[in-house]
């Protein structure tokens, strides 16, 4: 028995009406496998915004199968993929999207609060996530109080708060200056070494350049997917996590 | 394929859930964070809120009181007076009106008055023709009982004060000639003869003339002024179950040969009327509220739309987080709710506050009927729930990449 995937999308094809319809996903194939850190790469209109959505079951695919840690997900109704979200998946966005007037705690306590986790649990792990993400002094700080590089810090914590089997980051540098980049950048890798399994998209050679596996979109289809021998998955599985063996 | 066993899929999934009570606090969350807006869109159904149950109080508290007011006359006092009609009534009833009403058997209690033409003066200095409009009367010591009528000062006629120049004054006679007073033994003139006030009467709301009286007991009236005393107004208090049989015999009980000269009123009727009157006002009231509760209701749901479009990527992150369409349908619901039940309490509370205040300022017992304050509360809600439902279902139906849009 192969041990799960984390992500497995199989010959996906996202169609938008129109005239002539519009083919923003061609058939992609493609597997993360779990502790993965990869990128996915490509200009705007290559269609890796809508790659993310599909992978993150926010929209659903015209045809294909999407499978989230094991589990068929693209015939499931809103209430199953909501669950979905809910527990599998964290979303990192370029706009950080936190709640104003909420502190930074209560934003990441967020995270849990659809799978129904008790409020004092909610913070306590939302202020063990703050602490993972270096934020610990900056717990009850509300958002407009924060730089834009602490803010990411927030909406990582926010993602991963709920130890989800995959975290999707959409530009996550997108909106920073080039330190705060760098910074959130580390801290991708540093909880990637620590077996969380991440996929960053962006349209930005460079930082898809610092990650261990390069996925480039053009057109709605894989132009190449290329993963940096001198950092083999395999070596990026650690303790807590069934080790990876590449196929 | 078949559904991946734990051993496979490592995690079961729970459904969605969001538990109740942060239902709550998710669905006022906007509104914690924007306090004035929140503040000026309940406002309207505050005012329409405190407008009806306000305008329910006031007019309760009136009645209330108008109520305890007829209670304690008592709705079964008839009178029977005059009315001067075609035979040239001369102004008096027959002689012996008491004595038969008094055998008409549900009847417990009569008495009458009879006006003198004798002039009422403060004192000798006082030129005679300025009266003040106040006019002597004989009077049955049965009267104060019958009416209810309770003394200010002083007391009231007895069978030894009837036949002595004795006199007591209705509260507008005392009034006018100025006495308060009847200790000190003041005196009054009535058709030329001295007569010391012994008493002073409360008002009769239910017998008005009475107040301008200066009445004086019938053997003194007799004995000075006239020999003849016909009524010139009955009294009578009846058994309550009966008072309409009463009421169609009285004509022919006292005067046989032209029953329509006699006028009979039940004054407790005219008080009722007012009552009607002032729930025909109430009515007008109660519909300009209902009005500004719907301005209230159209502008919640203008704010929730608003609110709605305005958090847009709020939403986007909501769903991205594992919300269903159900929870934020909930969301926006709760708080279209969680605002109107505000405005609806504030506007309980505001219309109790104005009641109050008008009430204390009229003496009357505050009284705001229960089902004013929980109906003003229930419309509150019902409003807010149909503002809320268009917005939420709005919000609801978002897609969430279209959602998560940068705005």
């Amino acid at each position: 028995m192969s041990p799960r995937k984390a992500l497995e999308l199989t010959d996906a094809v996202k169609e938008y009406a129109g005239t002539p319809p519009v083919r923003a996903l061609d058939g992609v194939s493609l597997t993360i496998e779990q502790g993965e850190l990869a990128a996915i790469v490509g200009p705007s209109g290559s269609g890796k915004s809508t790659m993310l959505h599909v992978m993150g079951t926010l929209d659903r695919p015209t045809s294909g199968r999407v499978s989230i840690d094991g589990q068929e997900v693209s015939s499931l109704g809103d209430r199953k993929l909501s669950a979905v979200r809910s527990q599998l998946i964290g979303f990192v966005f370029q706009q950080f999207f936190l709640i104003d007037g909420m502190t930074a705690l209560d934003n990441v306590a967020n995270g849990l609060l659809y799978a129904g986790v008790p409020k004092r649990t909610r913070r306590y792990s939302a202020a063990e996530a703050l602490v993972s993400v270096g934020l610990g002094h900056r717990l009850t700080h509300q958002p407009n109080q924060l730089s834009g590089g602490e803010r990411q810090r927030v909406a990582i914590a926010r993602a991963i708060v709920h130890k989800p089997a995959i975290v999707l980051a959409d530009e996550p540098t997108g909106n920073l200056d080039s330190t705060s980049s760098e910074a959130i950048l580390e801290l991708i890798h540093q909880l990637h070494r620590a077996g969380s399994t991440i996929v960053v998209i962006t349209h930005d050679v460079d930082v898809a350049n610092a990650l261990p596996r390069q996925i480039a979109v053009r057109d709605g289809r894989i132009e190449h997917d290329v993963r940096r021998s001198d950092q083999p998955i395999s070596r990026t599985a650690t303790v807590g996590h069934d080790s990876v063996v590449t196929t | 394929m078949t559904t991946p066993t734990p051993a496979v899929s490592g995690r079961r999934l729970t459904p969605s859930r969001l538990r109740i009570s942060d239902v709550f606090s998710v669905g006022s969350s906007g509104l914690r964070t924007r306090v004035t807006r929140t503040a000026l869109s309940a406002l309207g159904i505050t005012i329409g809120i405190a407008a009806m149950v306000g305008v329910l109080g006031i007019s309760e508290s009136s009645r209330a009181d108008l109520q305890a007011q007829i209670a304690a006359l008592g709705t079964n006092l008839l009178t029977v007076t005059p009315s001067g009609g075609f035979g040239g009534g001369d102004g008096a009833l027959p002689a012996d009106a008491v004595a038969t009403v008094s055998r008409v058997g549900p009847v417990e209690r009569v008495a009458d008055v009879v006006q003198l033409e004798s002039a009422v003066l403060r004192n000798d200095l006082v030129n005679e023709n300025e009266t003040g409009g106040v006019t002597a009367m004989a009077a049955d010591l049965d009267l104060l009982a019958t009416l209810n009528g309770e003394v200010a000062v002083g007391s009231w006629l007895n069978e030894a004060t009837a036949q002595t120049p004795t006199v007591v004054l209705g509260a507008v006679t005392a009034e006018r000639l100025g006495i308060v007073e009847v200790s000190q033994g003041a005196m009054i003139l009535i058709g030329g003869e001295w007569f010391t006030v012994i008493g002073v009467l409360e008002a009769f709301p239910l017998a008005a003339d009475l107040d301008r009286g200066a009445l004086i007991g019938k053997p003194i009236a007799e004995e000075l002024f006239e020999s003849d005393l016909s009524s010139s107004a009955l009294y009578l208090r009846t058994n309550p179950d009966q008072i309409d049989a009463v009421r169609a015999v009285l004509g022919t009980t006292v005067d046989p040969q032209s029953p329509d000269e006699v006028s009979i009123s039940r004054p407790s009727e005219l008080l009722e009327a007012q009552d009607a009157t002032e729930s025909a006002f109430t009515n007008l009231f109660l519909g300009l509220g209902a009005v500004s509760l719907l301005v209230g209701g159209v502008g919640i749901a203008n704010v929730m739309v608003i609110a709605v479009i305005e958090r847009r990527n709020e939403i986007g992150l909501r769903r991205a987080m594992g919300a269903t369409r159900a929870h934020i349908r909930h969301q926006f619901l709760t708080e279209a709710l969680l605002l109107s039940a505000l405005g609806g309490l504030a506007g309980v509370a505001l219309g109790v506050a104005v009641t109050a205040g008008y009430a204390g300022t009229q003496g009357w017992d505050v009284v705001v009927p229960p089902l004013a304050m929980v109906g003003g509360l229930v419309s509150a809600l019902v409003i807010g729930a149909i503002a809320g439902l268009y917005p939420a279902m709005r919000a609801a139906r978002m897609a969430p990449t279209e959602a998560l849009r940068a705005a």
